[in-house]
């Protein structure tokens, strides 16, 4: 069964090749998507016996938190299927058959990821995932976006070259332990407290650097601006929710092995210190972003940044951080497909050109509005609790300056992205610029509805099959801490 | 042997030093070539036992880095027809110094990391480090896309380095990952490099410097 859920949008990645119409192509892409959700849901919710959900001697195995990023990329990646063929109607000028092909291999990937249970395996598919999405920025084929498809492929090239070099590490801390030499996860898992203590730091360091790159975490966020800026909108979503969530669960399965060994204190520290270091980096540069889909890209160092800060955090604030990462997702897709729309509608994305969304394309407009309010943490939206979650964990564990610089850089964020925000959808619309067919329809703004129901949905009530998954996979990530009590190991950020 | 072997890896050392020193970019390739393929034959000297897998592997990793690759970007060079001389953003002798320096710091560094026995007189650890730093060094200091493909395959051969320790332990992990890396990395890049050419008629990112705060 999980052999399945990686041949089949390969199958359909080669079938999307292999169309020749580029109008009939991009319709595969939510009928294909229809179905992977569908198997996903079904693999999920309905297998029960861990048998079922392995293969390939253990290298796949679909665990609790595998199971979170799975069925959260799935659902995304159906939403953005849903608007592909709206967009690329109008862009019917461009050819789109790599990029059909290139989305549904990319799906392949996040799902090849999410599955491996061996850190090699892992990085391949991190790997793969850097390179086929690269020609899918570069859509536009302008000197523009061919500045960040460069910047984008050499940074990511680096950051998954140091983490083979942190995966190579980690092997020998094994090696000089006297253990056997591996990179199966359950094994590392259980091996953590015996392995030689300076080669898992180094490797973590490592591990960390190379899928926060991936991640797009501050200081190694250069290519984010760029990339998401250039790449059409549904691009910008699969990677500010799909293939940074796949980092962030890379990021985690170090962390796991991690803080079950000697270095829990050393790697908990770096990731509240990281986390708090991308939100400030994302309110210095959010502040008078005249490039609206750029204060998207630095909207998604920001969330990525409270990601690790909840897991660092530990307790509720990694569950909380669970819970982000799909309200996070789901937002964002709110965010950049009505971004894209907005760009289309006014053919510029600077905001000295448009103003007056609301007016032009009143749905657009509405949304990214909403959208903004939503990611800034408006009730009752998903994104409203889990930060809060967060926050609250933070207060109660007594870590108050993590907790406190946290509440400041969101209260930053909130006022420099506004700014941004409302110069974009208020007044009217510029009389002295070419004018453009695109206005709302239902194939570009329905999917947007879409998302922006399901960060409601989570905000209002969460089903329980869902509540006990992310139950299970925060316990997964921080099983060490029902252990021992919290305040021991609650250290203050420097 | 194991005298040979120590021999061979100052060989590769060295090279990184000709990579940052020479001032044609044909220059740089063939370092680099001849560093991959160096790389290529050290598993004969850490595995006793290589049995047929091992020797395939080897075969591919000598032909790719030594041939498949330095042609492709040959080639690459030709067609976008640009100017043949590095054109660093920083002296070439600045550069050698800071090589010299993350050399050392290498020795320092890979003296505190503790080895298994059977590794300790390897030089293999501070290699790999100052390689990996010289891999850095090119992709930060170089203006053309080219050079800084380059200073990537660098970077690469520093990893292998490290890699062949536990080339014992999971011999097809550590080659296959870094095969994999180097070629599809290479690749795509290659075409990039292919349309940053076709649209500026030149590879220097400095003509990749439009999207800023």
């Amino acid at each position: 069964m999980v052999y399945l859920l990686i041949l089949f949008p390969l199958a359909m990645s080669a079938l999307a090749f292999g169309v020749k119409s580029n109008r009939v192509r991009p319709l595969l892409l939510p009928l294909g998507a229809a179905v992977q959700l569908a198997l996903v849901m079904y693999v999920i919710f309905e297998l029960a016996n861990e048998e079922d959900v392995t293969g390939l001697h253990g290298w796949l195995l679909l665990d609790p938190l595998g199971k979170v990023v799975l069925g959260f990329v799935s659902v995304l990646f159906f939403g953005c299927s849903l608007y592909a063929p709206g967009y690329l109607a109008y862009r019917v000028d461009r050819p789109n058959r790599v990029f059909c092909t290139n989305l549904f291999a990319s799906l392949a990937m996040m799902t090849l990821v999410t599955l491996s249970h061996h850190l090699g395996l892992m990085w391949v598919a991190m790997e793969a995932m850097t390179l086929i999405s690269a020609p899918s920025i570069y859509f536009n084929h302008n000197t523009r976006s061919l500045e960040a498809t460069w910047k984008y492929l050499l940074i990511g090239s680096v950051g998954i070259a140091l983490a083979l070099l942190g995966s190579f590490f980690l092997a020998y801390s094994a090696l000089k332990s006297g253990l056997e030499s591996t990179l199966l996860f359950d094994q590392l898992v259980a091996d953590a407290p015996l392995l030689s203590p300076p080669w898992l730091h180094a490797a973590f360091v490592l591990l960390f650097i190379g899928y926060g790159t991936k991640m797009g975490l501050a200081p190694m966020h250069a290519w984010k601006p760029d990339a998401y800026g250039e790449a059409p909108g549904i691009v910008g979503t699969l990677l500010a929710g799909g293939v940074t969530s796949c980092a962030f669960l890379a990021v985690l399965r170090v962390y796991q092995i991690c803080s079950a060994g000697p270095e829990a204190h050393f790697s908990r520290q770096i990731l509240i210190v990281m986390g708090l270091l991308s939100m400030a980096v994302a309110a210095v540069f959010m502040a008078r972003q005249r490039d609206f889909k750029r204060m998207l890209a630095y909207s998604s160092i920001e969330h990525m940044g409270i990601l690790v800060l909840g897991v660092g955090l530990g307790g509720m604030a990694v569950y909380g951080a669970l819970l982000h990462l799909l309200c996070n997702g789901l937002t964002k897709g709110v965010l950049f497909l009505s971004a894209g729309n907005i760009h289309r509608a006014y053919n510029s994305k600077s905001t000295d050109q448009v103003r007056g969304a609301l007016k032009r394309v009143p749905l657009s407009g509405g949304m990214f509005l909403l959208g903004y309010l939503v990611i800034a943490g408006a009730p009752p939206f998903g994104p409203f609790i889990s930060e809060f979650t967060i926050a609250s964990a933070a207060m109660n564990s007594g870590q108050y300056l993590a907790g406190g610089l946290y509440l400041l850089f969101l209260a930053i964020v909130f006022v420099g992205m506004g700014a941004t925000v409302l110069a974009v959808v208020q007044g009217s619309p510029p009389t002295d610029m070419p004018p453009t067919t695109f206005r709302d329809s239902l194939s570009t703004s329905g999917p947007i509805l879409l998302f922006a129901a399901l960060a409601l949905t989570l905000g209002l009530y969460i089903p329980d099959p869902l509540q006990a998954l992310l139950t299970d996979a925060a316990a997964q990530v921080d099983a060490l801490d029902e252990l021992e009590p919290r305040v021991a190991a609650a250290a203050p950020a420097p | 042997m194991f005298q040979i072997f120590d021999v061979l890896i100052i060989v590769a050392v060295a090279l990184n030093f000709m990579a940052l020193g020479v001032s044609r970019i044909r220059g740089v390739i063939n370092a680099v070539a001849l560093q991959g393929v160096l790389l290529g034959i050290f598993p004969l000297f850490i595995h006793s036992e290589l049995g047929l897998r091992g020797f395939a592997l080897m075969a591919v990793a000598v032909i790719l880095k030594g041939r498949v690759i330095p042609a492709f970007l040959i080639e690459a060079i030709r067609e976008a027809d640009i100017r043949h001389e590095v054109q660093p953003i920083v002296s070439f002798i600045t550069s050698l110094l800071l090589g010299a320096l993350g050399t050392a710091l290498a020795l320092v560094f890979s003296s505190t990391l503790p080895l298994t026995t059977e590794h300790t007189s390897l030089l293999l650890v501070p290699a790999s480090f100052s390689t990996v730093w010289t891999g850095f060094l090119m992709l930060t200091t170089r203006r053309k896309a080219i050079m800084q493909v380059l200073g990537f395959l660098i970077l690469e051969n520093g990893i292998l380095l490290f890699g062949l320790l536990l080339l014992e332990a999971m011999p097809f992990l550590v080659e296959a990952g870094v095969l994999l890396d180097l070629f599809t990395g290479v690749f795509v890049m290659g075409i990039i490099i292919h349309h940053i050419s076709r649209e500026f008629s030149s590879i220097s990112t400095d003509d990749l410097s439009e999207l800023k705060e």
